[in-house]
């Protein structure tokens, strides 16, 4: 297989450039549109949903609260009462089944950033050496809880860059822009994908919550992968890739609790190996579905 | 990659378990470095600055930080935009409500909206009735500059208290500037007052002489052992520690009292 001049060259080519960007453009979407939701409140007065991301109530009905702050708060010592805990169950449930990482790409704000520093790093061929290891997230994941539990408060807060971005914009950031210009600035020049990839206790705490989700990216129609590793180029959590793709021993599904589901590998490949599906593997039923996704001729 | 054939397999595994610890060892130290640093600023940040006051209901301050966790649903509910979410560098921990009551005081609204759009319990479901609310404690900290104890009748923020007569009553006492007048002074009562801040807010001097305090700051407490003699002798009928004795001055030689109103006089006067 010929180099491609850039990730989704072939795709585009072969797919047109909607259908090679369909996911990117429908998770930018559900990025954008969460942010607007919050801000029709304070911007026009169209109270949709009140809060933020820590905790919100939408339509004056739906409570929804980050289970990763309960627990936050729980190690400082407080039992919540009132609608956080419902909220917090919600919210379990939910990417219990779509998969915990789908916050990461569909919902937090620091992903627009990161997405954009490592944007600007292949555009720049900034190249660094060394990162930290991708475990570090849950060494920090640790870490914000003992924090929480030593010092009898919620103290990862202060300085967590991903409620301060979402706060910042719908509440006032205040010196908040330091803390995401130290992010944007580290996936930029530091480590490749560092923030995201690495050192988020934030997606690392909804990675363990999505380790059985329902929704997984399949490479059912890996026997067609020709190698081009557009795939790899674009994904944020690489090594997710390997075993589902290359490993004939593994099933075809996407099984790493750190695959984003950002579907961006899907966009990507000119022949279609991936698409979205359950994790469940039933070989026998999966089989002909493989055929009718490999043929370059359907469409996504 | 330069071991022999024959070793080979031992190297690369020598290796890769040499790579792994020096991984581990790097991401350790640098999340407890950064631990540390958290854990110390979450210590430095425990303080509030004594202008910021909690809403409503808000638990002790220890408990609040484990317990608040910084969505501003009470500070979306509060109809007087009195309440604000902490900005990083604001001096109060980020992402927190507080109120400044200079700026805009609270309400003490009777449904307490922000108690109720509380999620999480830091501001506590079991604060039903506002006028329980114990946010501050307003003090009267600059008899100095506090008109009223120059003898004038400002009044105001008697006047604006919710409580007025309860949590800010006027006492009288002698004008000794004039002679024949009577200052009437401000006095705060913790039992009533809420720390809604209307005093300060309404205060008129260019800074206010009546602030808001955390009670912290504001409230002395006595010592556990400590009895107050007048109280023990009236559930008592009598004194519990000495029988009372006829009374007797103790003046400075020289010295001689004017009950008239005169005072304290040399003896020849």
């Amino acid at each position: 297989m010929k180099h491609s001049p850039f990730p989704g060259y072939e795709a585009i080519r072969r797919k047109g450039w909607l259908a090679a960007h369909k996911w990117l453009l429908l998770r930018r979407f559900s990025q954008l549109s969460i942010m607007a939701l919050f801000l029709v409140g304070p911007l026009l007065g169209v109270w949709i949903v009140t809060g933020n991301l820590s905790s919100s109530l939408t339509l004056e009905t739906l409570p929804l609260t980050d289970p990763y702050l309960i627990l936050q708060s729980l190690a400082a010592g407080h039992i919540p009462q009132g609608t956080a805990l419902v909220g917090g169950l919600i919210v379990v449930l939910f990417y219990f089944v779509v998969g915990g990482r789908v916050f990461c790409s569909w919902v937090c704000p620091v992903n627009l950033l990161t997405d954009l520093a490592f944007w600007l790093r292949e555009r720049l061929g900034l190249r660094s050496a060394s990162s930290l290891p991708r475990y570090t997230r849950y060494l920090l994941l640790l870490a914000t809880l003992v924090i929480a539990f030593a010092s009898g408060g919620i103290a990862w807060e202060l300085v967590n860059p991903v409620s301060m971005f979402h706060r910042g914009i719908i509440f006032g950031t205040g010196l908040a822009w330091l803390i995401l210009l130290a992010v944007f600035f580290y996936d930029l020049l530091v480590s490749r994908r560092g923030w995201c990839g690495h050192l988020c206790p934030v997606g690392a705490f909804y990675s363990l919550l999505g380790t059985h989700s329902l929704l997984r990216v399949r490479a059912d129609a890996r026997a067609s992968c020709d190698d081009c590793m557009d795939c790899y180029l674009v994904c944020p959590e690489q090594q997710v890739l390997r075993p589902a793709l290359k490993s004939a021993d593994n099933s075809p599904v996407i099984n790493s609790p750190n695959c984003t589901n950002c579907g961006r590998c899907i966009d990507v490949c000119s022949l279609d190996v991936f698409h979205f599906g359950v994790r469940f593997d039933h070989s026998n039923s999966s089989r002909p579905v493989t055929n009718q996704t490999a043929s370059p001729s359907s469409g996504v | 990659m330069s071991s022999t054939p024959t070793n080979a397999g031992t190297g690369k595994r020598n290796q890769s378990r040499r790579r792994f610890l020096l991984e581990l060892g790097r991401s350790t130290t640098g999340v407890t470095l950064l631990s540390l640093g958290i854990g110390l600023y979450s210590q430095q940040s425990a303080s509030m600055p004594t202008r910021a006051i909690r809403p409503p209901g808000a638990l002790d301050e220890s408990e609040f930080a484990a317990a608040c966790i910084r969505c501003g649903l009470c500070v979306r509910a509060c109809p007087f935009d009195t309440l604000d979410l902490a900005r990083l560098g604001d001096g109060v921990t980020t992402g927190t409500p507080y109120f400044t009551a200079r700026d805009i005081p609270c309400e003490m609204c009777d449904d307490i909206p922000c108690v109720a759009a509380c999620p999480s319990g830091a501001l506590s479901p079991e604060l039903e009735d506002i006028d329980k609310a114990r946010m501050g404690l307003a003090v009267l900290l600059d008899q100095e500059n506090c008109l009223n104890f120059q003898g004038l009748r400002c009044d105001v923020c008697y006047s604006v208290c919710p409580a007025i007569n309860e949590a800010i009553t006027l006492e009288h006492i002698p004008n000794t500037r004039t002679g024949k007048h009577a200052k009437f002074i401000p006095t705060v009562h913790a039992d009533a007052c809420t720390g809604c801040g209307k005093c300060e807010y309404a205060c008129v001097l260019e800074e206010a002489a009546i602030k808001v305090l955390p009670l912290r700051l504001a409230k002395g407490e006595l010592g556990h052992h400590y009895r107050w003699g007048w109280e023990e002798k009236e559930n008592a009928g009598s004194s519990l520690v000495t029988p009372d004795g006829e009374h007797r001055y103790n003046l400075p030689s020289g010295k001689r009292y004017d009950f008239a109103g005169e005072g304290l006089l040399e003896s020849g006067e």
